[in-house]
C-alpha cells in the first residue's frame, strides 16, 4: 500500500506548529532554569551536615525520580488542588512539575560531580589557608562542572522531550498543536511527522554539541 | 647550618586523636622550634600521618592542645579572641602531600600563585614574580605554563613544594613526599628539601628514607602505636636505637 503524502493540507496551520514549538521551548528553558536552582539547593542540602535538610532533600529526590512524569503532571493538576482547596492553572501545574522533576535529577548530577573530585583537592586548598567557600568555588566546582557537563546536557535534552507530556493537561505545546492540526485536517501522518521533524531539528544540534564537548573534555583530561 | 632559637613555632601538648573507639594518638608532646627539622619515623599505622595532619588541623584532634607561636589554635576557621583559627594556622604552616594534590585545572604558575592571590590578596604581578622565583629554585621555571598532568611525579612534587613556599610559611609539614615517586625521581625532590633545611626552614617530615632523615633532621621521633616511643638526635635514634621495637624497625631499613 502506498500512502499519498499531502503536506499541502496542513500547510495553512504552520503558525500553530511554530507557536507550539515556541511554547515547548519556553517550558524547556523555564523548567531548566528553575531546575538548576532547585537542583543546586537540593545538592547543597544533601552535602550539608544537617540531617533534617538531608532527609528532606532525599525524600524529594526519590519521590520525583521514582514516579513517572506523566503521573506527576496528573497529580499536580487534578489531585493537588483538592488537597489545598481551589484549582491550579494548567500552565502553572505544568511548569511546576517539570521544574521539580528535572531539579531532582540535576541535584544528583551536581552531587555526583562534586563528590567525584578527589578529597586531596580540598585538602590541598585547605592547606594553603583557603576557606571552605574559596575551596568550593575556586578548586572543586571548576573541576566538578567540567565533569558533570555531559550528563547535564543529556538530562536537558531529555527534558525537552519530556515537555511534550504537558499536552495531556492541555498546555498548548508542540505535541498539543500537532494534535489540533490533526483534528482539523485528519492528516495524522503529516501532522505527527512534522512534529517529530521539529523535535529532531531542535535536539540534533544539542546532542551533537554534547558529544563534541565530551570528546573535548576527554582530550584535555 | 640552621639558626636554632628556642621559640617553638608549633607545639602540641597531650595531643590525642580517636576514630570512634580506636585511639590512634595517645597524648603526644612535640615542640617544633624555629629552624628545626624534625623527622617522624615509625611502622605503618603508627599514626605518623594522623599526627602531622593534626599539626595543621586537616585532622581534628580529639584531645590536648595545639599551639602556633604560643597561641592556642581553636577548631573554628577564624581567630577568636586570644586563640587563632585554622585559617590563620594554615596560612603560616604549609603542607606537602604524598600524592602532590596539584590543581589539575590550573597551570604550574597558577598553582603556585593561587594561595597568595586568593588567600593573602597579594597583587597578581607580585605573586607571579615570587612564584617564578620559587619555580626557579625548584628547577622548573620553563614549566610555568604547563598543566600538572604533563609533568613527571618528581616535577609535580617540586611544584607542590613551590606552592607551599609561595605562602611564605613559617613551617612546612611533609608527609611521605617521595613515597609515590619512581625511585629515580626521589633524589631531585630530596635535594630540594635538603636545600630548604640548609636555608633554615622549619620542617616536620614523615619519611621512610632513613638515610635522608639521619642526614637532614636535627631530631628524630619514633612513633609506635600512637605514642612517641623514642626521641633524640639522628645518631641516637637511627644509628644507635635503644627501644627493641625501634631496633627491629631500623634494622629492616638497613637490610
Ligand atoms: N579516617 C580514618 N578513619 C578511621 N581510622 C583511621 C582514619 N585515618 C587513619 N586511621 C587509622 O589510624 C591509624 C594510623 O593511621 P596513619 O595513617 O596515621 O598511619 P601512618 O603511620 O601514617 O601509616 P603509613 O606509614 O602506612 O602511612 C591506622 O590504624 C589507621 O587505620
Ligand atoms: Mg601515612
Amino acid at each position: 500500500m502506498t500512502y499519498h503524502w499531502d503536506f499541502q493540507s496542513i500547510w495553512p496551520f504552520w503558525d500553530l506548529f511554530l507557536w507550539g514549538l515556541w511554547i515547548s521551548i519556553v517550558y524547556t528553558v523555564g523548567s531548566i532554569v528553575a531546575g538548576i536552582l532547585i537542583g543546586f539547593l537540593t545538592c547543597a542540602a544533601r552535602l550539608s551536615g544537617w540531617t533534617v535538610l538531608n532527609i528532606i532533600a532525599r525524600v524529594y529526590q526519590e519521590v520525583f525520580r521514582c514516579t513517572p512524569l506523566l503521573v506527576q503532571l496528573l497529580w499536580f493538576y487534578y489531585a493537588f488542588p483538592l488537597l489545598v482547596g481551589g484549582s491550579i492553572d494548567n500552565r502553572v501545574a505544568g511548569m511546576l512539575t517539570l521544574s521539580l522533576y528535572v531539579g531532582a535529577f540535576y541535584a544528583e548530577i551536581f552531587r555526583g560531580g562534586i563528590v567525584s573530585i578527589d578529597r586531596g583537592q580540598r585538602e590541598a586548598a585547605a592547606a594553603i589557608g583557603m576557606s571552605p567557600w574559596q575551596s568550593m568555588t575556586r578548586i572543586v566546582l571548576p573541576q566538578a562542572l567540567k565533569r558533570m557537563l555531559p550528563s547535564f546536557i543529556n538530562q536537558s535534552v531529555i527534558q525537552f522531550k519530556n515537555t511534550s507530556l504537558v499536552s495531556v493537561i492541555s498546555v498548548a505545546d508542540l505535541a498539543y498543536m500537532a494534535a489540533v492540526v490533526n483534528g482539523q485536517t485528519y492528516r495524522p501522518l503529516e501532522s505527527y511527522t512534522v512534529m517529530a521533524g521539529l523535535y529532531i531539528a531542535m535536539l540534533l544540534p544539542l546532542t551533537q554539541a554534547a558529544d563534541w564537548i565530551e570528546r573535548r573534555l576527554r582530550v584535555s583530561d | 647550618m640552621a639558626i636554632h632559637t628556642n621559640a617553638p613555632i608549633l607545639e602540641t601538648v597531650g595531643l590525642r586523636k580517636s576514630y570512634g573507639a580506636h585511639e590512634v594518638l595517645k597524648g603526644l608532646d612535640l615542640s617544633l622550634d624555629r629552624g628545626e627539622v624534625v623527622a617522624l619515623i615509625g611502622p605503618s599505622g603508627s599514626g605518623k600521618s594522623t599526627f602531622i595532619r593534626c599539626l595543621n588541623m586537616l585532622e581534628m584532634p580529639t584531645g590536648g592542645t595545639l599551639r602556633f607561636r604560643q597561641k592556642e589554635v581553636h577548631p573554628g576557621f577564624r581567630d577568636k579572641g586570644e586563640q587563632i583559627g585554622i585559617g590563620t594556622l594554615r596560612r603560616h604552616v604549609g603542607m606537602v602531600f604524598q600524592h602532590f594534590n596539584l590543581f589539575p585545572h590550573k597551570t604550574v604558575l597558577q598553582n603556585v600563585t593561587e594561595g597568595p592571590i586568593t588567600v593573602c590578596k597579594t597583587p597578581r604581578k607580585e605573586a607571579e614574580e615570587r612564584a617564578m622565583h620559587l619555580l626557579g629554585q625548584v628547577g622548573l621555571s620553563e614549566k610555568h605554563a604547563a598543566y600538572p598532568n604533563h609533568l613527571s611525579g618528581g616535577q609535580k612534587q617540586r611544584v607542590a613544594i613551590a606552592r607551599a613556599l609561595a605562602m611564605q610559611p613559617e613551617a612546612l609539614l611533609l608527609d611521605e613526599v617521595t613515597s609515590a615517586l619512581d625511585p629515580e625521581l626521589v633524589g631531585e625532590v630530596l635535594a630540594v628539601i635538603r636545600k630548604l633545611a640548609e636555608d633554615g626552614m622549619t620542617m616536620a617530615i614523615v619519611t621512610h628514607e632513613m638515610a635522608f632523615a639521619a642526614d637532614v633532621a636535627n631530631r628524630v621521633l619514633f612513633l609506635d602505636q600512637g605514642v612517641i616511643a623514642e626521641e633524640g638526635s639522628p645518631d641516637q635514634v637511627i644509628l644507635n636505637p635503644q627501644n627493641p621495637r625501634l631496633q627491629g624497625f631500623v634494622a629492616r631499613f638497613h637490610g
